[in-house]
């Protein structure tokens, strides 16, 4: 079975994001970019199945600038089979991601998709659901942990209150939670092997798809700010403060 | 055309984020219906009958709803979208797995995790853990929208809504619930407690969780911790507050052993009232701390117990 990660390249998690001046978006110029980490915890999760047996080939997505291809060469270094770059221009929203997305399967006939279950720049958490339900498939979000029978697969999820159990039928989407597995580093010897491995170009009119967006953003704001307040030294000057301000 | 809120409850209680969401709802200017998707939830639709702004309350009561499963849960939307011109429902575990599929096949973007409503087509909704507020607007057609609840008050009881039966959709058989762990807690929950002490990497191990424990049990405050925390296996993956984990607003967060990564603050940055314990004078806590206390942990909490019985808590 083939598995297909769609995996994005964002600022990378450890960098303090700065809004721009004019308020028209965040300062991507020279900032750090990487791999979404939830799409790593993707691209692992397919690598092992390959390991066991279990796929055939992992297959690494890219919706985004030209740039995304180090991102998916990332994925290739970690054990993916080749890639497929959509090349993009701008923001694209998660619906559109998952128009492309499930082109891409219907092209690719994947047994499971196994995404991240949000990417770290826009906090959407959509895109895996929305391909699911696009494709009239099934979806474990979530996933703790993994089991992939024959033809459906058990899902262990991070929900709200604990975890939960759902099983699901093949073909499936799958999206990742923090503690399913721990993604490997790429050694020298793969990163050296990812370039080799080949990356597909493609555009999203190819797979028939209007990648502009439909929401308009009308301004990118810096929060309010918080200031730090009191430091003490001890606990019943630490208790006392607290009552003061009421909170206690 | 109304607006429709898909509750939050577990059969028996709807969810305080039910009520948050009606309120959040109400802004968009038209009448709000709640649906209650589950199976034996009469007290549920009444509870949810008594909300203020609600004019109508659907039931789907059918062992299919019985556990809220998302494929289940999207075509059931959808059987009754065309009647409303918004879906929204809190941004709960729940939540964030069956809205994009219903926004998926009314071919809608979803607005996620909405803070503010600008205007009934305006919204802010945070981006990068919270770093930056983005404004965002909607075009024609349907919005379907998740709201972070800890950002809007409860809606009041102060309603009595019309409850109406509504017919289950067809079960697309592909999934299937097995079962769940829970974890039974008799303190409150984690996202609607009015005091939170989370504990991070610097308490160690889980059996030093129980000296927080002692401490929410004097405070009737909820626990919760940081991702380290939960990663090193010391608590259960709910307990996590962060940009990835829960979000929560008390109206005092206590943080004990947490350095402050930016996908913490993320989670806990709108309480009203910030309290750190740490060892580390320069942890990034203390910049957002309202009270900040320089201190072991292992010596402070067990005074700070001490401290709050001497004071009758």
């Amino acid at each position: 079975m083939k598995v297909l990660v769609p995996v994005k390249r964002v600022i990378d998690y450890n960098v303090k994001v700065r809004v721009k001046a004019d308020q028209t978006g965040v300062d991507l110029a020279n900032v750090k970019m990487s791999m979404n980490p939830f799409d790593e915890i993707a691209v692992e999760e397919a690598v092992r199945l390959k390991e066991k047996g279990k796929a055939s080939e992992v297959i690494a997505v890219s919706i985004g600038p030209a740039q995304a291809s180090e991102t998916i060469r990332t994925a290739l270094a970690m054990g993916a089979d080749r890639g497929i770059l959509v090349k993009t221009e701008g923001e694209v929203e998660p619906l559109a991601v998952a128009k492309i997305l499930k082109a891409i399967c219907e092209a690719e006939q994947p047994g499971l998709v196994i995404a991240g279950k949000q990417a770290i720049d826009d906090d959407a958490n959509q895109t895996g659901q929305m391909l699911a339900a696009l494709l009239g498939w099934p979806q474990a979000t979530f996933a703790h942990r993994l089991e992939l029978g024959e033809t459906s697969a058990k899902v262990e999820r991070e929900i709200d209150g604990g975890l939960q159990t759902v099983q699901v039928t093949l073909p499936a989407v799958i999206t990742t939670d923090l503690r399913l597995n721990e993604p490997r580093y790429a050694s020298l010897p793969n990163i050296m092997k990812a370039k080799k491995k080949p990356i597909d170009e493609k555009t999203p009119a190819e797979y028939g798809v209007d990648a502009a967006p439909r929401l308009k953003v009308l301004k990118v704001s810096e929060p309010l700010g918080r200031q730090g307040g009191v430091k003490v030294k001890t606990v019943a000057e630490f208790v006392a403060k607290l009552r003061d301000i009421g909170a206690l | 055309m109304a607006t429709l809120v898909i509750a939050e409850h577990d059969n028996r209680i709807l969810k305080d984020a039910t009520a948050k969401t009606v309120t959040a709802a109400s802004q968009l200017g038209a009448g709000v219906h709640i649906l209650v998707a589950g199976q034996n939830c009469g007290a549920v639709a009444e509870a949810a009958a008594k909300l203020a702004y609600v004019e109508k309350v659907l039931v789907a009561d059918d062992a299919l709803y019985a556990k809220t499963v998302a494929e289940t849960m999207e075509a059931l939307i959808l059987s009754l979208a065309d009647k409303y011109d918004a879906i929204l429902a809190p941004e709960t575990a729940n939540g964030k797995n069956y809205l994009p599929r219903v926004a998926a096949k009314l071919d809608t973007p979803q607005i996620s995790e909405i803070v503010k409503v600008i205007a009934p087509d305006t919204f802010e909704r945070p981006i990068y853990a919270g770093n930056a507020i983005q404004t965002v607007q909607a075009g024609t057609g349907k919005k379907v929208i998740s709201v972070r609840s800890t950002a809007f008050k409860a809606a009041e009881q102060t309603g009595s809504a019309a409850i109406e039966k509504v017919a289950a959709a067809a079960d697309p058989g592909t999934s299937k619930f097995i079962g769940e762990e829970l974890s039974k807690s008799e303190r409150p929950e984690l996202t609607s407690a009015k005091i939170v002490i989370s504990g991070g990497r610097g308490l160690q191990s889980a059996e030093n969780f129980k000296l927080l424990e002692k401490i929410a049990d004097k405070l009737h405050a909820a626990v919760g911790a940081s991702r380290a925390a939960v990663d090193a296996g010391f608590v259960p993956n709910e307990y996590q507050v962060g940009q990835t984990g829960k979000v929560v607003a008390p109206d005092l967060y206590i943080a004990v052993g947490i350095s402050g990564a930016i996908q913490h603050l993320a989670g806990m940055k709108d309480s009203k009232v910030i309290a750190a314990i740490n060892k580390d004078e320069e942890a990034p806590i203390f910049q957002i701390a309202d009270v900040g206390l320089v201190a072991d942990l292992f010596t402070a909490i067990p005074e700070m117990a001490e401290e709050l019985t001497k004071l009758g808590t």
